[in-house]
C-alpha cells in the first residue's frame, strides 16, 4: 500500500484542496461505473500482472535497497501509475504518470513523467511482462526477471531485479481492506528480488547489489473521504523474515493500521487491524514540511520492537504530488532495511 | 519670510487665472499625448510578449522536420528514446473580425512550468480533453468564438488572440494528424542518442527571441513614438511660453521681494517648488488625459496592427507605476526645459535692476545667426543619415534632422519674407506693420516653429497616407481579379464547386497556398494557373521577357516587393525553397499590407513540390456575381458566409485601411491644436510687453479698435507664412516616410501622389487657428483702458 494511490489519482481531480473533503488527492471520490474489487476475486498470473483497465487507479512500484561496494546505501524508486479519467476501460481514457527517483548520499534526486493512454508512450503487457512510459522501463521476460531503468536530468540507472520466491497476496488473498468502512483494493507484492546493475550520477556510475519490493495495486476508491495520507513500510530482516505495514490516518487524528508478516519460509499472514503499532519518535524538516522520519515500530504477535529510521532525510518526492520516500535503516529487535513512504504532509 | 515670499508669487496666478490654465493646460497636453502614446505601445508591446511567450513556449527550442509536419511515430519514437519532447499543432480558427491563433498542446508532455503548459493543468484538464474537448481563450478572445461551434473556457492566462486546446482537439480542428513541431523541453535526462539517429529529418531550432512580432511592429510604434515626441515638443512651447510670460509680468514683484530682502537662491528655489507643484498638477492630469487618448486610439491601433501585421492586441489598457511615473517625470523635465532659461534669468538679475521688459523677448542677431548654424548643422546630419545610414535609425535621424533644421531655418526666412514685404509698404502705418512685425519676430518664433512643426508633419503624414491610399486603392482593383470568392469545407464541396463552374462556363482559380520559412523568415507559397487574366491585370514591379509565359509553362515564380528588398532578390535569381529546392524569380510584384514574404508558384508545382496545402479556396471569374452566388447557395448549399464578392472585400480592405491610418488622423488634429495654443501663450506673452511700443501709434491717433484689428491681421500673416513655408517641408517630409521610412520599415516603396486641396483646407484650419489665438489678446487690445497706454508715457520703466 503507498501514497501512490493519491498520486495516480491526480490527474483526474484538483488535489491540493481535495485533500480534506475527498481525502488525499482524490482518492475519497466516488467510483460511479468504475469496476469495484471483489473479496471474491483471485489472481491469475501472468494476467494479473498487466492492467485492469475498468478499475480506475493501479500501479507498478518497485523499490529498492542498494549497496555499492563500499557498503554506501543507495535507495531507488521505478513508479508507473496508471489512471483512467473514464470509466469504460478505453484505452484512450488512461493517463499514465510515473515516478523514478536515487536517494544518495549527496541528495535525493526524482523524475517524473506523464503520458496520454493509447498514445503508445507509455503501457503495460502481461506477456512477456513490459511496462514503460517513454524511456523508462521494467520490462522481463517475466514479472520475476526483470530488467529496470529509468533517468532524470541528473541521474540513470539500470538494474536486473530476479525473484525466486512466490507473490504475496496482501489482506484476504490480495483483497486488501483499507478502512473500517470497507475501502479496499487488490494488492499483490513480490519482496524477494535481489538486485544488481549500476547507478549513474553527474560523476559517474557506481555498480550496486541489493534487494527490491514491488508492489501491485489496482482500485477505484481506495480510501475513505476522511482519510488524509499515510505511512507504510515495507523491511526486510536480516533473519530472513519481511514485514509490510501501513497506516491510514484520518482527519479525526485516529490511524488504522494493517499490514503482513512474511517469515522466513516465505509464507505470509495478514496482520488484523491494530495488531501493529507504528509510533512517530523523530521528525525532519524536508522541503518546508515537518516529517517523520524515525518510527518505533511493534508487533507483540512477533516480538517486534523496532526503529526504522530515514536513512536520507531528504528523500522528497517534489513531484506534481509531493510526497516522502526513501531507504530506512531498522534497529532493535529485528535488524535490517527497508522503505518507508509517507504520503499527506 | 518664505511664506511671505511665497504668497507673493502665488498671488501672480490668482489675479491671472487664464495664464495658469495655459500654463497647465500646455504641460498636461504635452504630457497626455506623450504618455498616451507610451500606454498604447506598451500596451501593445505586452501583447505581442504574452502571445509569443504562448506561442514559442517562453524561450524553449522547438525540433522541427526539414520535411515538414512530424508524424505521431516520430515523436514516441523520439520520447522512447528518452527525448523530452511534446508536440505542438499550430493553427487559426475562424473568429469574429478576423482569426484567432489556435495552439495544440500536450498536457501530457507539455513543460508545466511554461505558460504553454501552464494553460492546460490538473485542475481543467478533464474539460479540456477528449471528445468534447473546450477551447480555451482569455474572455476577449472568447467572446470573438462564440459562434465557432465548439465548448470555449474562458482561461484568463491565455494572451489575447490566442486559443489553446488540446492537442486530440486541434488535430480534429485542423483536420491534421501530424504535428507541427515537437517543444524541446529545457530539462533533458542524463543519456540520450544523437537526435538524428532517430529521424535523419530532425533538427533544434533555437528559440524565437520571442521578439518577431516586435521587430516587425517596430516601426509602427517607432512612428507612434516621433508623433509622441512632436506632441510633447510643441507642448513644450506652450509650457515655455506661459511660463516666459509669467516671469516677465512678475519682474517688478521679484524686485521688490529681493529689495525686501529675499535673496535671489531663496527666489529661485521658490520658483522652482512653484513650478513643480505646477508640473505635478499638470502631470497628473496630463497622465489622465492620456489615459483617455490611449483608450480612446487602442481599439484603431489595434485594428492597424492586425490588419498590418496580423498582431493582436487586445484587452484593456493596464496602469503600470512605471507608465504613470514616467509621464510624471516626463512634464517634470518638460517644464525644467521650458522654463530653465527664465529662471537662469532671475537667479542672475542684480536686486535693484530695472526691470526690462523686453529682455525675455529679445533675440539679438547673433542669436538669429546661430541658429541658422544649427539649422545647416542639423540638415548636414539629416543629409548623412541619408547617403551614409541606413535602417530604420537612419531613416528616422534624417527625418530628426530635416524637421529640426526646417524649423530653425524658420525665424531668418520668415524675418527675410518680411523684410521683403516691407518694401511694398506705402504709407507710414503699413511700414510700421512690417518693422513691428518684424520686431516681434524673435518672441513668436517658438510658436511658429511649433506652427510650421505641426503643418509640416499634418501635411507629410497626410500626403503619406493619400498616397499609400490612392496606390492602395488600384492595387486592390488589379489585385482582386476574381469576381466571387469562395471557400470550400471539403473535397465534396470542391467537386461540387468544379461541376458547378464546368456547367455554367465560369472560369475558376484556384487560391491555394501554404506557409513555409523562405531564407529563414515566415512566407506564403502560393500557386496560381495559367489564365490570361493575371497577365492582363497583375501589374509587376519587375519582370524578365516572358515572364507570365515561362510561368504558363510551369516554371520560375514570382515574388512579392517585401522579398524582392529583404533578400535584395531581382528577376533572374534563384531563390531556395523549403524542401531543399529552388526556383528562379520571374517577377516581382507589389504586394501592399502583408508583413510576410510571398512566393508564387505555378500551380503544378506547388502541389507537386509541398503536401500541406490549404486548399480550399477559389475565385470565381462571372460577369454576375450575384447571380453566381445564388446559384452556388442553392445548387451546393455552399453557405453564404463562405462567399465574398469583389466589391465587398474592397470594401472591407478600404475599411481597414480607414482604420488603421485613424489614428494619425487624430494625432495630427491634437498636434495642430496644440499649435495653436502655443501661439496663443506667445501672443497673450507679448501683448501686456508691447504696450510701451503700441502706446505711441494710439497716441500718433490709431484707435485702440484699429491695433486690435492690425494685431489680428499680423498673427493671420505670421500663420499663412509658415504655412507657406511649411509646404516644402511637409512634402520633403512625405517624401522621407514614403520612400525612406516606409521602405525600411514595411518593405515597400509608394509613388508619391500630391493633393492640394487637402492643403487648402490645412491653410484654412492653421489661419483658423492662428486667428482664434490672437483673437483673445487683440480684443484685449481694443479694449483697453487709455488710461493703461497714457501711463506707459507718464512711469517709463
Amino acid at each position: 500500500m503507498n501514497a501512490r494511490a493519491c498520486i495516480a489519482n491526480l490527474i483526474l481531480i484538483s488535489w491540493s484542496c481535495a485533500a480534506h473533503a475527498q481525502g488525499f488527492a482524490g482518492l475519497g471520490q466516488t467510483t460511479d461505473g468504475f469496476e469495484l474489487p471483489k473479496p471474491a476475486t483471485r489472481f491469475t498470473f501472468p494476467e494479473d500482472h498487466g492492467s485492469h483497465p475498468t478499475f480506475r487507479i493501479e500501479w507498478w512500484y518497485v523499490t529498492a535497497n542498494l549497496e555499492s561496494a563500499d557498503g554506501t546505501p543507495y535507495g531507488i524508486q521505478w513508479t508507473l501509475f496508471r489512471n483512467a479519467l473514464s470509466p469504460g476501460g478505453a484505452a484512450g481514457d488512461q493517463a499514465w504518470m510515473a515516478h523514478a527517483a536515487v536517494s544518495t548520499p549527496d541528495g535525493h534526486h526524482a523524475a517524473e513523467r506523464f503520458a496520454r493512454g493509447a498514445s503508445g508512450q507509455a503501457g503495460v503487457t502481461a506477456t512477456p511482462f513490459d511496462a514503460f512510459i517513454d524511456e523508462w522501463q521494467m520490462t522481463g521476460p517475466s514479472l520475476n526477471d526483470l530488467r529496470l531503468t529509468a533517468q532524470g536530468n541528473a541521474f540513470h540507472y539500470d538494474l536486473a531485479l530476479k525473484a525466486d520466491g512466490p507473490f504475496i497476496l496482501q489482506g484476504e488473498a490480495g483483497f486488501s481492506v483499507k478502512s473500517e468502512a470497507g475501502q479496499a483494493s487488490h494488492y499483490y507484492s513480490q519482496p524477494f528480488y535481489e538486485v544488481s546493475g549500476t547507478i549513474t550520477l553527474k560523476d559517474g556510475s557506481t555498480p550496486v547489489t541489493g534487494r527490491a519490493w514491488l508492489d501491485r495495486e489496482w482500485s477505484s476508491q481506495p480510501l475513505t473521504a476522511t482519510q488524509t495520507g499515510w505511512d507504510w513500510v515495507s523491511l526486510h530482516f536480516n533473519s530472513g523474515e519481511k514485514l509490510m505495514g501501513y497506516r491510514l490516518r484520518d482527519e479525526d487524528g485516529s490511524a488504522y493500521t494493517v499490514g503482513t508478516w512474511i517469515s522466513a519460509d516465505q509464507t505470509s499472514h495478514a496482520l488484523a487491524p491494530g495488531d501493529l503499532t507504528m509510533t512517530a519518535s523523530d521528525f525532519s524538516d524536508v522541503a518546508g514540511r515537518r516529517v517523520p522520519t524515525r518510527w518505533d515500530i511493534t508487533l507483540p504477535d512477533k516480538d517486534v520492537t523496532i526503529t526504522s529510521e530515514a536513512i536520507y532525510p531528504d528523500s522528497w518526492m517534489d513531484t506534481l504530488v509531493p510526497y516522502w520516500e526513501g531507504p530506512v535503516r531498522v534497529t532493535g529487535s529485528h535488524p535490517g532495511i527497508g522503505y518507508l513512504e509517507m504520503s499527506g504532509y | 519670510m518664505t511664506r511671505a515670499v511665497l504668497a507673493a508669487l502665488l498671488s501672480h496666478w490668482r489675479r491671472r487665472p487664464f495664464q495658469l490654465v495655459t500654463l497647465i493646460l500646455g504641460l498636461a497636453l504635452a504630457t497626455a499625448l506623450w504618455s498616451g502614446v507610451q500606454a498604447i505601445n506598451a500596451e501593445a508591446r505586452k501583447s505581442y510578449d504574452a502571445a509569443s511567450e504562448t506561442l514559442t513556449g517562453g524561450g524553449l527550442s522547438n525540433v522541427i522536420s526539414t520535411e515538414g509536419p512530424i508524424d505521431h511515430e516520430t515523436f514516441i519514437a523520439l520520447r522512447r528514446a528518452g527525448w523530452l519532447v511534446s508536440p505542438v499543432i499550430d493553427g487559426w480558427l475562424p473568429a469574429a473580425n478576423g482569426r484567432v491563433r489556435l495552439i495544440g498542446i500536450d498536457p501530457f508532455t507539455a513543460p508545466g512550468d511554461s505558460t504553454i503548459g501552464a494553460a492546460i493543468g490538473p485542475d481543467n484538464i478533464t474539460g479540456v480533453t477528449g471528445r468534447e474537448g473546450a477551447i480555451l481563450a482569455n474572455a476577449v478572445t472568447a467572446e470573438r468564438l462564440m459562434d465557432f461551434g465548439r465548448p470555449i473556457q474562458v482561461a484568463d492566462g491565455i494572451a489575447p488572440g490566442l486559443a489553446v486546446a488540446d492537442i486530440t482537439v486541434a488535430q480534429e480542428i485542423a483536420g491534421e494528424t501530424a504535428y507541427t513541431r515537437l517543444i524541446l523541453l529545457d530539462e533533458q535526462p542524463l543519456r540520450q542518442p544523437p537526435l538524428t539517429s532517430i529521424a535523419p529529418h530532425l533538427i533544434v531550432e533555437a528559440p524565437e527571441t520571442a521578439e518577431d512580432l516586435a521587430r516587425l511592429t517596430d516601426s509602427f510604434h517607432l512612428n507612434l513614438t516621433a508623433f509622441g515626441m512632436l506632441s510633447f515638443a510643441v507642448g513644450l512651447f506652450i509650457v515655455n511660453g506661459a511660463v516666459g510670460l509669467a516671469f516677465e509680468q512678475r519682474r517688478p514683484m521679484f524686485r521688490t521681494l529681493r529689495a525686501l530682502g529675499a535673496t535671489s537662491r531663496r527666489l529661485v528655489v521658490l520658483l522652482i517648488a512653484e513650478l513643480l507643484l505646477f508640473s505635478l498638477v499638470a502631470g497628473a492630469l496630463g497622465i489622465v488625459l492620456g489615459y483617455g487618448i490611449a483608450s480612446l486610439l487602442l481599439p484603431d491601433v489595434a485594428a492597424t496592427l492586425r490588419g498590418l501585421y496580423g498582431a493582436t492586441v487586445e484587452g484593456a489598457l493596464t496602469l503600470a507605476p512605471t507608465w504613470w511615473l514616467g509621464g510624471l517625470g516626463i512634464a517634470i523635465a518638460g517644464t525644467a526645459l521650458a522654463s530653465i532659461g527664465s529662471l537662469w534669468q532671475v537667479a542672475r538679475m542684480p536686486p535693484l535692476a530695472p526691470a526690462k521688459p523686453r529682455a525675455w523677448a529679445m533675440v539679438s542677431a547673433g542669436a538669429m545667426r546661430l541658429q541658422l548654424i544649427l539649422a545647416v548643422a542639423a540638415f548636414a546630419v539629416a543629409l548623412g543619415a541619408l547617403f551614409v545610414g541606413g535602417g530604420l535609425v537612419g531613416g528616422f535621424i534624417l527625418l530628426g534632422g530635416f524637421l529640426i533644421a526646417a524649423a530653425l531655418l524658420l525665424p531668418s526666412v520668415l524675418s527675410l519674407s518680411l523684410a521683403l514685404l516691407a518694401r511694398t509698404a506705402r504709407g507710414p502705418l503699413t511700414t510700421w506693420f512690417w518693422a513691428d512685425t518684424r520686431q516681434q519676430l524673435p518672441g513668436l518664433s517658438l510658436a511658429l516653429m511649433a506652427l510650421l512643426l505641426a503643418l509640416a508633419a499634418n501635411i507629410g503624414v497626410g500626403t503619406m497616407v493619400s498616397s499609400f491610399r490612392t496606390t492602395f486603392t488600384g492595387w486592390l482593383d488589379q489585385r482582386l481579379v476574381s469576381q466571387l470568392y469562395v471557400t470550400v469545407d471539403n473535397p465534396q464541396e470542391e467537386a461540387l464547386l468544379r461541376g458547378f463552374v464546368r456547367e455554367n462556363a465560369v472560369d475558376i482559380l484556384p487560391i491555394w497556398h501554404t506557409d513555409g520559412d523562405v531564407l529563414g523568415a515566415p512566407a506564403e507559397i502560393y500557386g496560381v494557373v495559367d489564365n490570361l487574366v493575371y497577365s492582363e491585370n497583375w501589374p509587376l514591379l519587375s519582370s524578365q521577357d516572358g515572364t507570365w509565359e515561362t510561368l504558363a509553362a510551369g516554371r520560375g515564380a514570382l515574388i512579392n516587393e517585401q522579398l524582392s528588398r529583404r533578400e535584395n532578390l531581382r528577376p533572374g535569381d534563384r531563390i531556395p525553397m523549403p524542401g531543399g529546392w529552388d526556383v528562379e524569380v520571374l517577377g516581382v510584384y507589389s504586394d501592399y499590407g502583408n508583413p510576410l514574404g510571398q512566393v508564387v508558384l505555378p500551380l503544378a508545382t506547388l502541389t507537386a513540390r509541398y503536401s500541406d496545402i490549404d486548399r480550399s479556396d477559389f475565385g470565381l471569374l462571372t460577369d454576375d456575381p450575384d447571380g453566381t452566388r445564388t446559384a452556388l447557395i442553392e445548387t451546393i448549399g455552399i453557405p453564404p458566409d463562405r462567399m465574398i464578392d469583389q466589391r465587398a472585400l474592397k470594401a472591407f480592405s478600404m475599411q481597414v485601411f480607414d482604420r488603421t491610418f485613424a489614428v494619425t488622423g487624430a494625432l495630427n488634429v491634437l498636434t495642430l491644436s496644440v499649435a495653436g495654443l502655443a501661439i496663443l501663450t506667445s501672443l497673450l506673452t507679448l501683448s501686456a510687453m508691447r504696450l510701451p511700443q503700441l502706446a505711441p501709434v494710439w497716441a500718433l491717433g490709431v484707435t485702440r479698435a484699429r491695433l486690435g484689428w492690425i494685431e489680428l491681421l499680423r498673427a493671420l500673416i505670421l500663420a499663412a507664412l509658415t504655412f507657406v513655408l511649411a509646404l516644402p517641408v511637409g512634402v520633403g517630409l512625405a517624401w522621407v516616410l514614403l520612400a525612406v521610412i516606409n521602405v525600411e520599415a514595411f518593405g515597400w516603396r509608394l509613388p508619391m501622389s500630391l493633393f492640394p486641396r487637402d492643403w487648402l483646407w490645412l491653410a484654412v484650419a492653421s489661419l483658423l487657428a492662428a486667428g482664434l489665438a490672437s483673437l483673445w489678446p487683440a480684443r484685449q487690445l481694443a479694449k483697453r483702458p487709455p488710461a493703461d497706454l497714457i501711463r506707459v508715457f507718464s512711469h517709463e520703466r
